[in-house]
């Protein structure tokens, strides 16, 4: 029980610092959300959280492919962002 | 379950930590003042974040410039709804609150010599309206996000507060209408706090969620006026509404004007570029409001694309695919994201998009909010002030120039702090005792939400709301569908009232914080259809099938009968108006002339 309520607590935290100053991004989490928050697992937690701290612009620009990140935890959940797009496998 | 509250004493307490908010937090912690700033996210994560395009100023560093072309500008583009008074005072403010900004550590772009490098913009011209002017200050294209960095930083130099992640919820106003803080909800614990203040300032932002396609981030609930309209303080000119022609359909996510800038065209289901027959010398790049209006007359008329028919298509297909990865950048993969188009080989799917609250809090040029009271029609509130987006002074009027929100929010958010400076000085040396009943109507708003059964659910009744400002009260309007709508919208806040959230927790829970912010967007939403469906002429923004375009009315504005402020009160769904101030502070009036580019 007190592990669910952790849990929810921290997926509530992070789901509110989800909230930005971009629609985009507003946008895209709000579909990661819908897809992923009973899958989310400590490592893609942990992940979040750190792009998450970034400025907008910058997490942006990750999202959207113009730039990218060399930290491998940070670069699969990018991937799962950008996969929550109506077409996942554009090239 | 009796919810408990605690009080926290400050000498002014700002709600907002965007532009409007550190702007006016300056002035006061400069000041010496304990002074508290609220915000529901990190200060810079504020939506000011958002805008690129750049601040006004007449700084004229590139050519011949001053703040009477300035003013002329921003009069004539507000239709001549804005106060000329506020106006003046905004103009001739702008290069000071630009070279503050500069000294504060503002990284703006810049000339060879050194000085502020300035570019053209929409509606910005020199010599009374003969040729476009470069007015407008970037720092690249992250100008409102360096703004928020470099005040931010100067606030935490001066000892500025910051309570962020926190909800602020009521206005505290006692028996004789004075403002004395605000109610609020720390996120993290679920605790409400009183916060008992001697000046308060409203900085809290736009509310263009109200609308179903919309350029605002999620963010932008109209908290503020909510907040103001149910401690009885009306809502002004809430019918003008800046739609900006290109957002993606569906998603709302802004595609620059530069698009259009660099040959892109907009079709109709027959693939016909119909903004020909509307425009025929200016074509794609008219006046957004004009193109905005073509584009729905095409939907209306049937000509839109899609299953639904609802949308035009914005097509660059044929620009050669460097062109549009050069300059253009961030457009092909906002196509992709968001329309699941590949824009250099389909076009993209766009509709005229909220993007711009005109109306607001009403305030006079010092920031304090007006309210008509005893033969007075703008009589000072107080202890409240207002700024920013969510404040109307009224410099935009019925529609506003781009980069002039910018310059509004640091010209209003000044002056809204240094207002309050001098009234802590010369006027309010104690705090005043704390209403009960006020701070009592919050809690019982909380319990209810608490505690609601069978209620209505808050995702679907903000769709609803969402969905009827769009068809009812959008970019182009018609007598019926505003009647209608206002019925439509006033069944929606009887749910409203009755929201229902499963999640009890007190850790950041996101399903109380948006209820109440469904609180805040009804009364905006209320407030906006209720307003548009009076004013039966046309004007700026706010445009309607019915006024007709005669020698009287040109283009359908009445100023005979309509040259005046809507002032909406949530008691009653009541109207009342203002006159518009047409005199300047020290220069002649720009007197009525029909508005033509
Ligand atoms: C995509 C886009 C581009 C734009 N580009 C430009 C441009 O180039 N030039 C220009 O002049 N204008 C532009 N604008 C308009 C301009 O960005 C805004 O009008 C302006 O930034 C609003 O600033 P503000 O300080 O009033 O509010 P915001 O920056 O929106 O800040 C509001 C603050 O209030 C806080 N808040 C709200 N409610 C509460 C509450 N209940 N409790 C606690 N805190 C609360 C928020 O947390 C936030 O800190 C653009 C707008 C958009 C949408």
């Amino acid at each position: 029980m007190e592990v669910n309520e952790d849990r929810k607590a921290r997926i509530n935290r992070l789901k509110w610092h989800c909230r930005r100053a971009l629609l985009e991004l507003d946008l895209v989490f709000d579909r990661f959300w819908e897809r992923h928050e009973h899958d989310l697992d400590a490592q893609g937690e942990a992940a979040l959280e750190s792009l998450l701290e970034l400025e907008d612009h910058d997490l942006w620009a990750l999202v959207s492919g113009r730039e990218v990140t060399d930290d491998s935890q940070q670069a699969t959940m990018i991937q799962r962002l950008r996969e929550v797009s109506p077409i996942a496998n554009f090239e | 379950m009796n919810l408990n509250y605690t009080v926290r004493k400050f000498d002014a307490v700002i709600v907002g930590a965007g532009g409007a908010g550190l702007r006016a937090a300056i002035q006061l912690s400069e000041a010496g003042y304990r002074t508290a700033v609220l915000t529901k996210v990190f200060p810079t994560r504020s939506h000011t974040v958002a805008a690129q395009g750049g601040v006004a100023a007449s700084l004229g560093n590139s050519e011949e410039d001053n703040w009477h072309w300035h003013m002329y500008d921003t009069i004539k583009g507000s239709d001549w709804l804005g106060d000329q008074d506020a106006v003046e005072f905004m103009c001739r403010k702008a290069n000071e609150v630009v070279v503050e900004l500069e000294h504060y550590g503002m990284p703006f772009d810049r000339l060879d010599n050194g000085k502020i490098y300035q570019r053209p913009f929409g509606g910005h011209m020199s010599n009374f309206g003969e040729k476009p002017v470069r007015r407008s200050c970037a720092a690249a294209d992250r100008t409102g996000h360096a703004m928020l960095h470099a005040m931010y930083q100067r606030n935490v130099k001066v000892n500025t507060q910051f309570f962020v992640e926190w909800q602020a919820l009521d206005l505290v106003r006692d028996a004789e209408g004075d403002v004395l803080g605000v109610t609020a909800m720390d996120m993290e614990t679920g605790e409400i706090v009183v916060f008992h203040a001697k000046a308060t300032i409203f900085a809290t932002g736009g509310s263009g969620r109200i609308y179903y396609s919309s350029t605002n981030a999620f963010i932008n609930t109209g908290d503020g006026l909510g907040m103001a309209a149910r401690a009885g303080i009306p809502l002004e000119d809430m019918e003008f509404w800046q739609f900006h022609p290109t957002g993606v359909a569906g998603a709302g996510v802004l595609i620059t004007e530069g698009v259009r800038g660099e040959g892109g065209i907009l079709r109709n289901s027959a693939g016909e570029r119909f903004m020909e027959r509307y425009a025929p010398n200016a074509k794609d790049l008219a006046s957004r409001d004009v193109v905005s209006r073509a584009m729905t007359t095409e939907i209306n008329e049937g000509r839109g694309c899609g299953p639904n028919k609802d949308f035009v298509l914005l097509d660059i297909t044929h620009l050669p695919p460097e062109t549009i990865m050069k300059r253009l950048p961030g457009i092909h993969e906002i196509g992709i994201q968001f329309a699941g188009v590949d824009c250099l080989k389909e076009p993209l799917p766009v509709v005229p998009t909220c993007h711009y609250q005109m109306g607001g809090i009403p305030t006079n040029y010092l920031g304090q909010v007006v309210v008509p009271k005893d033969g007075n029609q703008s009589a000072p509130v107080q202890g409240f002030y207002a700024a920013g987006e969510c404040a109307c002074a009224s410099v935009h009027g019925a529609n506003r120039l781009g980069t002039n929100s910018l310059l509004d929010l640091l010209v209003f958010g000044k002056s809204a702090g240094e207002t309050a400076v001098s009234e802590l000085k010369s006027n309010v040396k104690a705090h005043k005792p704390l209403p009960q009943d006020s701070i009592d109507r919050t809690l019982a708003r909380v319990n209810r939400l608490n505690h609601q059964k069978d209620g209505a659910d808050v995702h679907q009744t903000r769709l609803a709301m969402q969905r009827t400002m769009q068809k009812h009260a959008g970019v182009f309007r018609f007598k019926d569908m505003l009647v209608e709508g206002v019925q439509r919208i006033d069944e929606i806040a009887g749910q409203v009232a009755q929201t229902q959230i499963k999640d009890k927790s007190q850790v950041f829970n996101t399903a109380r914080i948006e209820a109440l912010e469904l609180d805040n967007l009804i009364e905006v939403a209320k407030a906006t259809i209720v307003s548009a469906n009076a004013r039966t002429e046309s004007r700026g923004a706010h445009v309607r099938d019915d006024a007709t375009d005669t020698p009287e009315t040109p283009d359908g504005r009445d100023d005979k009968n309509w040259l005046k402020h809507t002032l909406w009160y949530r008691e009653g769904n009541r109207l009342d108006y203002k006159p518009v101030q047409m005199k300047p502070m020290s220069v002649d009036t720009i007197e009525l002339k029909k508005r033509a580019y």
